[in-house]
């Protein structure tokens, strides 16, 4: 999903740095401020990490011909919400630039602000929704991520087609037909690892739900009742 | 404890990989990096002026060093997940069910702090 590095001209890299920047910022000093109200959140915050690191690693071939990854931010969102997932998405990012030349440091704002910011917002307010709802739990943290997954590179391709406009002229015509080209690679390639992403998402969850369901009541993520009801299905 | 969850993540991915399997026996597609045709279609739409700004300041080597540093990545999270998830999984058989520890009230019943 990521922009590559120097695959986005002046100004746009340095407006999706501007715009991610903040976003980090205010991510650190909220990571911050839970770690040290609630100290035994730190090794869920690692996992919520770590799952980042294990999904964006793994590439995988979509139906149409060609490989992408999926991003795990989407739990993070869920449990510690989008600022503290930017920060964890920025992490992984920042490995992946330095090591393995994918994505880059100069589109590290924009590679954030997909990844770090939109996915885990659209997550959240999936799953918030959902909650509202009084929908299946699982099927909630499904769609939540799912939908996060999607919505990453949904923006990759706005990010590209802005900055590559059809004949070089940005107007929304042109922003629309390469917005077109772009979403074909990426949000098509992305469905389908989408689907997967929301899946391994919902057994996590499931696990997370059985060892250690009071950080979540205590988060605010669930709610004492349907963590109940949860466990009188899985138990 | 039920499994119907792990049964329909399992049918999913099954659903997934034997798709890729008919597919890539009966086609020729690549399956190349979805950022790869990026590149391409922005060649395509620039033709072919566009310079990137910038380089990579270390590149793999080759494909084996790549896979190698993505491995990694996949070792040290899952790595961490375990441990995690092992660690919570003894500290709540501590506290529930051997009586260990302060909190050996049913879990989620703690007094919030």
């Amino acid at each position: 999903m990521h922009v590559m590095e120097g695959f986005l001209p002046a100004p746009w890299w340095q407006i999706w740095f501007a715009i991610s920047i903040p976003v980090i910022a205010f991510g650190i000093y909220k990571m911050n401020k839970l770690v040290n109200e609630k100290r035994e959140i730190l090794p869920l915050l690692a996992v919520a990490g770590a799952f980042v690191f294990v999904l964006s690693s793994l590439k995988l071939p979509s139906v149409v011909g060609s490989c992408s990854h999926p991003t795990g931010t989407g739990v993070a969102a869920i449990i510690f919400g989008p600022a503290i997932s930017a920060v964890l998405g920025t992490i992984v990012l920042l490995y992946q630039a330095l090591f393995l030349a994918h994505g880059g440091l100069t589109t590290l704002g924009a590679n954030v602000f997909s990844m770090g910011i939109v996915g885990p917002v659209v997550a959240y307010l999936v799953y918030k929704a959902g909650m509202k709802a009084r929908l299946n739990f699982f099927v909630v943290v499904f769609l939540a991520t799912a939908f996060g997954d999607w919505a990453t590179y949904v923006v990759t391709s706005v990010e590209l087609a802005l900055a590559f406009p059809e004949g070089g002229v940005l107007t929304l015509t042109t922003f629309l037909a390469s917005f077109a080209k772009f979403g074909t690679i990426f949000a098509v390639t992305q469905i389908p690892l989408a689907i997967m992403e929301g899946a391994v998402s919902a057994l996590l969850f499931k696990y997370v739900i059985n060892l250690k369901s009071d950080i979540l009541v205590e988060l605010k993520v669930v709610e004492e009742s349907v963590v109940r009801k949860l466990r009188g299905i899985t138990a | 404890m039920s499994r119907k969850l792990e049964l329909i993540v399992l049918a999913i991915v099954l659903i997934f990989a034997i798709q890729f399997l008919y597919m890539s026996s009966t086609t020729d597609a690549e399956y190349g990096g979805a950022d790869g045709e990026a590149e391409g279609v922005i060649n395509e739409i620039t033709g072919g002026t566009y310079e990137p700004i910038a380089e990579p300041l270390w590149e793999p080597p080759s494909g084996e060093i790549e896979s190698l540093l993505f491995g990694l990545q996949a070792a040290i999270g899952a790595g961490v997940i375990g441990y995690f998830l092992g660690y919570y999984r003894a500290k709540k058989n501590y506290e529930n069910e051997l009586g260990y520890g302060s909190k050996n009230q049913p879990e989620g019943e703690t007094p919030s702090s």
